[in-house]
């Protein structure tokens, strides 16, 4: 199920804002797609993010996959425990974020959780 | 039978020795050096007996595959046979130090210039180096003296490196790394390069366009002339990626074809063995007008026809590796061609494409051939619909091959095309052996059908099974702990 | 005229039959015909394989070998145990190619595991990759480590460096739009420490050599000292025969540790093929370049060796690579793990002090000759050493004439010695004898 608690890309991306906080991570869908992760390149705290440009790397076995920021801002927070078990990707894409921005800017282009499903089945 | 077998660390018995050295006839001097610069214990390495060395590595051997043991098309790789001949003969170099002064050394570097000179004749370029160690090493040095061309001319904006996405990916790897930012374009539905993307990507910020050809489809490009004008007409320059230069040995040359700088894979056309992945060579040649950049030292000859290392080249790249190259290398090269001669480089190329083009044409209505059409030195197949229904992919294809005594093709390249495996037989094998190839892979295609299980669960003629490697990557073990 | 083409004339004809043609030109028709080459390639005509061994035996007569060998500089004559070459041409090993298929290449993935683990217990660090090409490029791909890790681009080296090694990180640097500081040697000929405080700032780190190019054993963990400090990364160049009785990087907190192989089995042959190691610390091990052979299990439980971390290469990566390198120097880094195996811990031990105490013995008989000094006598050094004397471009050529490889000279005017275990005291002598008596005495 996607959760319509957040808002998504075209890239597979979901973006939950908090206040002036945009937590980022990959879809369920992006997730089932790349099989099995076995490694997260996460960004650093205080890295600059912008809008539609990589901010991290997903890794499976025999491929990589480029994630990409829905917003412009600076990381806040990442979540330290793909470090270890980047497989909590696999297991729950929704329930594990990738990193927090804090933002000043959101990009227009994203879609409900609606939206995305028809945009995956579309794609499909 | 499985069976897993011992590392090396795991056969240490203290005390127990292979090495043995001279008496040392010279008075202590490790006082000399303080203690704390020292080492503050023992290496942890092993202790063994010659005997049990040697049956290490021996049985290690024959856990493992190379050309010697059998069929090899590992597509892209150019898997020929290692003459025996070459390897005795490049010893003969093993003592020369590589700073001996010129006068000493004369043989090596009138061997080193013979090979420039001939590899220039085979390629139709000005002047080669030998330098770069390997096929990735020789495109970043290519690439290097693409971009020196532009900055010399005080042309800074080219910054962007045009590779078609059917490209190998040492390719775009090694355009970044060679500082450009790179353009891919999209391959047309024949598997060649798309003239309009190509036309719609070149502009004032063009350094370049990298191309294989044949193509990574095995195909020959037969836009090359038009690529070229295009390329060059928008300021840049052709880069040549040699990794499928078996196919065309004295049929047509890169030099003619257009191109500016190309790089040459010794461990793959010209017979040098791989080595288990290396050391190769990646010989890099240019035209004319790329002389000034090529790496230091340049072999030359002074007045009295004696060769010497020249190090005063101002608008060179540098120096891209220790010394001259895989000199050692080089040596097992030169001697293929001075074996073969120019009608025999002709004939390894002639019998190449042939030998790919007929295991293609024994394929044919078996597997899938997505651009079926007269194919260079390698060919493209995929499992059919039908085999993908039975949940068969290329990989299971290929572990099925290892237990029919091959080694698979390479397989999921290129990437544009979905479930290759790339055949490249080469020169070296004998019609029989493609035959019985053919069979195996018709006996695959069959067994799909009657018992996909059996294919799914292959290897089972190997020491060990399909290794785990979601765990080796999520938690990786990369030493022996013990 | 040699042919390796199994295939007969008659079957050729037979196999293209078979698929519709008449001719090999048929098959070449996709080339546009103006591009074809209308003429025969002008090489030198085939040769038997008696031709090809006088033809190479004209080359080696061309050289002049065979003299006693006192010269180092990046490249060392050791002796290489014959269980080593002879191994190392098993056909099963040399004639395959990258282990991507597992199951079948065992024998070189684990030969390639346990090299990795030598590595690591040379330099008592965490993590080996599987090669790169040789020393000076993996000094160049230690920069790219130290900008990936810490994001910057300024990198210290030591002018202690091998100058190769400074050229290639040289070129690969411009390319990269690094900015490269050299940090000067003292007057002990050593890295000057304070110069390493004093440029750290935005810094990624520092790349020193130990033993440096001049033969000199620096104060590395002062210098891991002075990078830490400004939370920059230490590169140590080593050079592996030193280790079992020198300091090893990890001791003295080198974050990742370099060098080139060659001194542990692989014959000089003229500069190449060598091998270049890469070790890092645990938490780099991502940002090694090239190929890693990992442990992991089959099915059935059984210890199973795959190239691992493959999503880092180029193969797969792309554009996104931090390199590019492919094909490395697999069989170079099997010969150099052999090598370990065969000396052991007590070997490596044995044939560092030889080389200690035959390079002091060298150092001693030299500047006992009147005008010759040791350049830097109170700095400790390993087996080379720079003498100055009154004119050593006249000594080399003396020494030549007698067969002899001296020591390097200098662009400033030293000579740089070497000695190993494979020299002799009375070569020595002989040495020193032809440079006193300026050779009038033949």
């Amino acid at each position: 199920m996607v959760p319509n608690d957040r808002k998504y890309t075209r890239d597979h991306e979901w973006v939950m804002v908090e206040g002036n906080v945009a937590k980022m991570g990959i879809t369920a869908h992006a997730a089932e797609a790349l099989g099995d992760i076995v490694y997260v390149e996460l960004p650093a705290v205080g890295d600059e993010v912008a809008m539609g440009e990589s901010y991290c790397v997903v890794e499976s076995v025999k491929a990589s996959s480029s994630v990409f920021s829905a917003v412009n801002g600076t990381v806040v927070e990442i979540n330290e425990e793909l470090d270890g078990a980047p497989e909590k990707l696999n297991e729950d894409a929704f329930e594990n974020f990738i990193a927090a921005v804090e933002f000043t800017e959101i990009t227009e282009d994203l879609m409900d959780a609606d939206e995305y499903e028809k945009f995956c089945e579309e794609e499909a | 039978m499985r069976s897993e077998y011992k590392l090396i660390f795991e056969r240490s018995h203290e005390g127990r020795r292979a090495y043995d050295l001279p008496e040392c006839d010279a008075p202590d001097a490790m006082d000399q050096i303080p203690e704390e610069l020292k080492a503050n214990s023992e290496l942890a390495l092993p202790e063994i007996a010659e005997v049990d060395l040697v049956r290490h590595y021996t049985n290690l051997s024959r856990r493992n595959f190379g050309v010697d043991n059998g069929f090899y098309p590992l597509g892209s790789c150019t898997m020929k046979y290692n003459p025996k001949i070459n390897e005795e003969l490049a010893v003969a170099f093993d003592d020369m130090h590589p700073l001996l002064d010129a006068s000493m050394s004369q043989g090596c570097l009138a061997l080193m210039k013979d090979m420039e000179d001939m590899l220039c004749e085979i390629c139709g370029m000005d002047a080669f180096t030998l330098q770069p160690a390997a096929g990735a090493h020789g495109e970043l040095t290519g690439l290097m003296h693409i971009r020196a061309y532009h900055e010399h001319r005080g042309d800074f904006e080219r910054k962007v490196m045009i590779v078609p996405d059917a490209a190998h990916g040492t390719n775009p790897a090694s355009a970044a790394m060679a500082g450009f930012k790179v353009k891919e374009i999209k391959s047309a539905p024949d598997g060649g390069v798309d003239l309009d993307a190509l036309r719609a990507a070149v502009g004032p910020d063009t350094a370049g366009l990298m191309l294989t050809n044949p193509s990574t489809l095995g195909l020959f490009e037969r836009n090359i002339k038009e690529i070229a004008k295009i390329v060059h007409e928008a300021g840049g320059l052709l880069y040549y990626d040699g990794a499928n230069l078996n196919a065309i040995m004295g049929i047509v040359r890169p030099g003619d074809m257009g191109f500016d700088v190309m790089h040459i894979n010794l461990h793959k056309t010209f017979s040098t063995p791989h080595g288990g992945g290396g050391p190769g060579s990646g010989p890099v040649g240019v035209k004319k007008h790329l002389i000034p950049f090529m790496p230091v030292p340049r072999i030359e000859e002074d007045e009295n026809e004696m060769y010497y290392l020249d190090y005063n080249k101002p608008e060179s790249i540098g120096k891209i590796k220790s010394f001259y190259g895989n000199f050692g290398v080089i040596v097992k090269a030169f001697c293929y061609i001075r074996s073969l001669g120019g009608e025999g480089l002709k004939e390894a190329s002639e019998n190449a494409v042939l030998n790919a083009n007929y295991v293609m044409n024994k394929l044919r209505g078996v597997y899938d051939i997505p651009h079926d059409r007269i194919c260079m030195h390698e060919c493209v197949v995929t499992p059919t619909e039908e085999m993908m229904k039975n949940e068969v992919h290329t990989s299971d294809i290929a572990k099925a091959l290892i237990d029919r005594g091959y080694h698979p093709p390479t397989i999921y390249f290129p990437l544009i095309v979905h479930e290759a495996m790339m055949i490249e037989p080469t020169e070296s094998e004998a019609r029989e052996t493609l035959d019985e190839f053919v069979e195996a892979m018709k006996g695959i295609a069959e067994q799909v059908k009657t018992d996909p299980a059996a294919i799914h669960a292959a290897p089972v003629t190997t020491p060990v099974g399909r290794p785990d490697e979601v765990t080796a990557a999520r938690k990786p073990i990369v030493k022996y702990e013990g | 005229m040699k042919s390796y083409v199994p295939n007969t004339e008659k079957e050729r004809l037979e196999m293209l039959a078979e698929i519709g043609m008449q001719s090999m030109d048929d098959l070449f028709v996709d080339i546009p015909e103006d591009l074809k080459l209308s003429r025969p390639l002008d090489l030198p005509k085939a040769l038997t394989e008696t031709e090809l061994r006088e033809l190479i035996s004209c080359y080696t007569i061309m050289n002049e070998e065979g003299g006693p060998v006192l010269r180092g500089a990046g490249a060392y004559r050791h002796y290489i145990p014959s269980v080593i070459p002879q191994l190392a041409m098993r056909s099963e090993f040399y004639t395959a190619y990258t282990p991507y298929q597992a199951e079948m290449s065992q024998g070189m993935l684990q030969s390639l595991f346990e090299y990795q683990t030598m590595i690591c217990r040379l330099t008592g660090l965490d993590a080996a990759n599987a090669s790169v090409y040789d020393g000076a490029t993996a000094a160049a791909e230690s920069m790219l480590m130290l900008r990936d890790n810490k994001r910057k681009k300024k990198i210290l080296y030591s002018a202690g460096l091998n100058p190769d090694v400074i050229t290639v990180m040289k070129t690969y640097a411009h390319c990269a739009e690094l900015e490269l500081v050299e940090i000067p040697l003292t007057d002990k000929g050593v890295t000057d420490v304070s110069a390493i405080a004093e440029n750290m700032d935005g810094a990624a780190g520092v790349i020193a050599a130990s033993p440096n190019y001049f033969g000199c054993i620096e104060p590395m963990a002062a210098i891991a000292e002075a990078a830490h400090a400004k939370n920059g990364l230490l590169v140590a160049y080593v050079n592996p025969i030193t280790l079992g009785v020198l300091a090893r990087p990890a001791d003295y907190g080198a974050d990742i540790a370099i060098g080139d192989g060659q001194p542990l089995g692989l014959p000089l042959a003229f500069g190449g093929p060598y091998v270049g190691f890469m070790a890092a610390t645990k938490k780099l091990m991502r940002n090694l370049p090239g190929r890693i052979a990992g442990e992991t299990r089959d099915a059935e439980g059984n210890r199973v060796f795959v190239l691992t971390l493959q999503a880092r290469e180029q193969h797969i990566r792309r554009e996104m690579a931090s390199s590019n390198i492919c094909s490395n120097q697999m069989l170079c880094a099997i010969m150099a793990s052999m090598y370990c195996a065969v000396m052991g811990p007590k070997g490596m031990k044995e044939v560092g002090e030889q080389n200690v105490n035959k390079a002091h013995l060298l150092a001693k008989k030299l500047t006992a000759i009147d005008g010759v000094k040791l350049r830097w006598p109170d700095t400790p050094f390993f087996n080379e050493f720079v003498i100055d004397l009154p004119d050593a471009e006249k000594v080399d050529k003396l020494l030549a004439d007698y067969s002899i490889t001296g020591g390097l000279v200098l662009p400033d005017g030293g000579m740089l010695w070497c000695a190993t275990e494979m020299n002799r005291a009375d070569e020595f002598d002989f040495i020193c004898d032809v440079i006193e008596n300026k050779g009038g005495e033949e």
